[in-house]
């Protein structure tokens, strides 16, 4: 079974201040720390543990610059076999470029599944998978939170709203966005980060893809960003924490729940 | 000018409100732009979803098939596909859904249409359409337009806008046959599987004493399990905490999970990704514990406390427990 595993680097924006930069169409991320997007993490774990438990290859990709590396660098200590870097030099991508790009890549190689997190903590499009699939040709499932490899094919099971899963079966070549949850991710090792160290990292430009620069353009494009309206919202009670506990309390009354 | 598309989601035997919210602000949108609104439906034999579609819409296409009785990706995109080549409409609402997110993307690919996903509103500048959306899971909104082209799809979030029951409109309901050279799907659906349903029920209590990624490692729930039982309330928890495997999926609240509406929900150490704040919507007094200020919860909640989840679970415990 080979796998492939698109990737990406985010900012951590949790507990952060978020600051709009001079353009107004992008945040200021100079200061901002980076992590893997937490489903591509769960994608990697389990496109590893199919190899594991199958063979085949893994292969990582990501489209970013050489501080993007991380991740790709994160997903060989994980168990990914080799890692390919596109640098899409001073290119603005949106979704549909990004996997414009994607489809070129892995156009080449040979795969039985390709898997990409469902969306991106950034972004939040969630729609760089299945345009890569259909743009590929392949079988597709979003929101995939079970996995069970049949020959050929896979019984998937996709996280619907209400607390229900829809299985069904897919035939194999086929693409799946993976949701969280599905596995628990490894940690890395020390092991782990030793062998990637020897484990083959490419890095391709657009030009070496074969793209002309007429050939990408994005279909949308963000024409300014702003912070959420801060009229409205929660009534903030302050305080030391006793007194708070006795608000709370007297408020949980009100509203008809007695403690 | 071509309509106004809204492709109708159903899911056992009844029509999502998705596809109402849509059709909602597709007639808003289609009174400025002049042009109609259209519903189109892919469904099994004999159901009766066109009827309520046709009384927020001027036209419903019908696609009734055997095998449309279920959602199915190949299909919907191959149909859609050619029905948008064959009618070029100006504008195609689908809903921000687990099946939209599958579908969508694929069928602007195979149409050529610019895709903008998620959208929280829909604007018109200068005839055009943009979406405003969220980005960082809420933390910040964009605005967003498309590169010229014919035609634009649009996925709309689930309770973005609010159906206004008393308008009425009345549409020719219109039978429409499938593709002749429609491909075999490459997935078949086998069935539905209830995940969230187990040894606690999250629906039926007035207090939840709710847990979010804030609680930082699982030793720590037990604290909060405390206080719900102090409380006499019932431990519930937002998806992170299940995603972790800290505590089963039966207690989760949101979209994934339940939808739930006690008198008092209080919020320990969850940031209000939209999709939690769906599922409690129907609660009377939200309360938000955060260290977080700038938490989207708060922008949800009555009450809120910027601090340390911990600092008022003791404090709470202390005064509950006195």
């Amino acid at each position: 079974m080979n796998i492939i595993v698109c990737v990406k680097r985010v900012p951590l924006t949790q507990e952060v201040d978020l600051e709009i930069d001079e353009s107004g169409k992008k945040i200021k991320e100079d200061a901002l720390a980076y992590v893997i997007n937490d489903w591509d993490n769960y994608a990697i774990e389990a496109a590893v543990q199919l190899q594991e438990n199958l063979g085949g290859e893994v292969t990582a990709i990501t489209i970013g610059s050489e501080d993007d590396e991380e991740v790709l660098r994160r997903a060989l200590a994980m168990g990914a076999d080799r890692a390919v870097r596109i640098d899409p030099g001073e290119l603005v991508t949106d979704g549909y470029l990004d996997a414009t790009i994607l489809a070129k890549t892995i156009s080449g190689l040979e795969y039985d599944l390709i898997f990409t997190g469902v969306q991106s903590e950034d972004r939040n499009t969630g729609m760089v998978g299945i345009m890569l699939a259909e743009q590929l040709g392949l079988a597709h499932a979003a929101v995939t939170n079970g996995i069970e490899a049949e020959e050929k094919a896979a019984k998937v099971f996709v996280e619907l709203e209400g607390g229900i899963d829809e299985v069904s079966r897919i035939q194999l070549p086929a693409l799946l966005t993976i949701q969280t949850g599905i596995n628990e991710p490894r940690y890395v090792s020390i092991m782990g980060i030793r062998k990637a160290k020897k484990k083959e990292l490419k890095v391709m430009t657009l030009d070496d893809l074969g793209f002309g620069a007429e050939a990408l353009t994005p279909q949308t494009q963000i024409e300014e960003v702003f912070l959420p309206p801060e009229t409205e919202g929660a009534e903030m009670i302050e305080g030391d924490a006793a007194t708070i506990a006795e608000t709370l309390i007297r408020i949980m009354g009100e509203k008809g729940v007695t403690v | 000018m071509g309509d106004i598309f809204v492709i109708a989601e159903h899911r056992n035997g009844e029509v999502r409100e998705i596809t109402f919210e849509m059709l909602q602000k597709a007639a808003e949108l289609g009174q400025v732009l002049a042009c109609g609104v259209t519903a189109v439906l892919l469904a099994g034999p004999g159901e009766a979803f066109a009827e309520a579609l046709s009384k927020k819409s001027d036209r419903v296409l019908v696609f009734e098939d055997e095998r449309l009785k279920t959602y199915n990706s190949d299909l919907y995109a191959g149909i859609l596909a050619e029905l948008l080549k064959e009618q070029q409409p100006f504008l195609t609402l689908m809903g921000h859904t687990s099946w939209g997110m599958d579908y969508a993307p694929a069928l602007a690919v195979k149409s050529g249409y610019p895709l903008a996903t998620d959208a929280t509103d829909i604007l018109l500048k200068d005839g055009q359409p943009q979406v405003i959306r969220q980005m960082y899971s809420g933390k910040l909104f964009s605005r967003v337009s498309f590169a010229p082209s014919e035609g634009y799809m649009i996925t709309v979030r689930s309770g973005a806008f609010k159906v206004d029951e008393a308008a009425e409109r009345s549409a020719e309901v219109v039978s429409m046959d499938l593709p002749q050279d429609l491909q075999p799907p490459r997935r078949e659906f086998i069935e539905f599987e209830d995940t969230a349903s187990g040894d606690v029920d999250i629906t039926q209590a007035d207090l939840l004493v709710s847990v979010g990624r804030g609680v930082g490692e699982a030793d720590n729930i037990s604290a909060v399990q405390e206080l719900a039982e102090l409380l006499g309330g019932t431990l519930s928890c937002s998806r992170p905490v299940v995603d972790k495997n800290w505590l089963p999926k039966y207690h989760q609240v949101g979209t994934s999970g339940k939808s739930v509406r006690p008198k008092v929900y209080l919020a320990l150490g969850i940031s209000g990704a939209f999709q939690h704040v769906a599922g409690i919507s129907g609660a009377g007094c939200v309360i938000a514990v955060n260290k977080d200020k700038k938490a989207p919860i708060f922008r949800v909640a009555d009450y809120g406390i910027a601090d340390d989840l911990f600092n008022v679970v003791e404090a709470l415990k202390a005064k509950a427990g006195a």
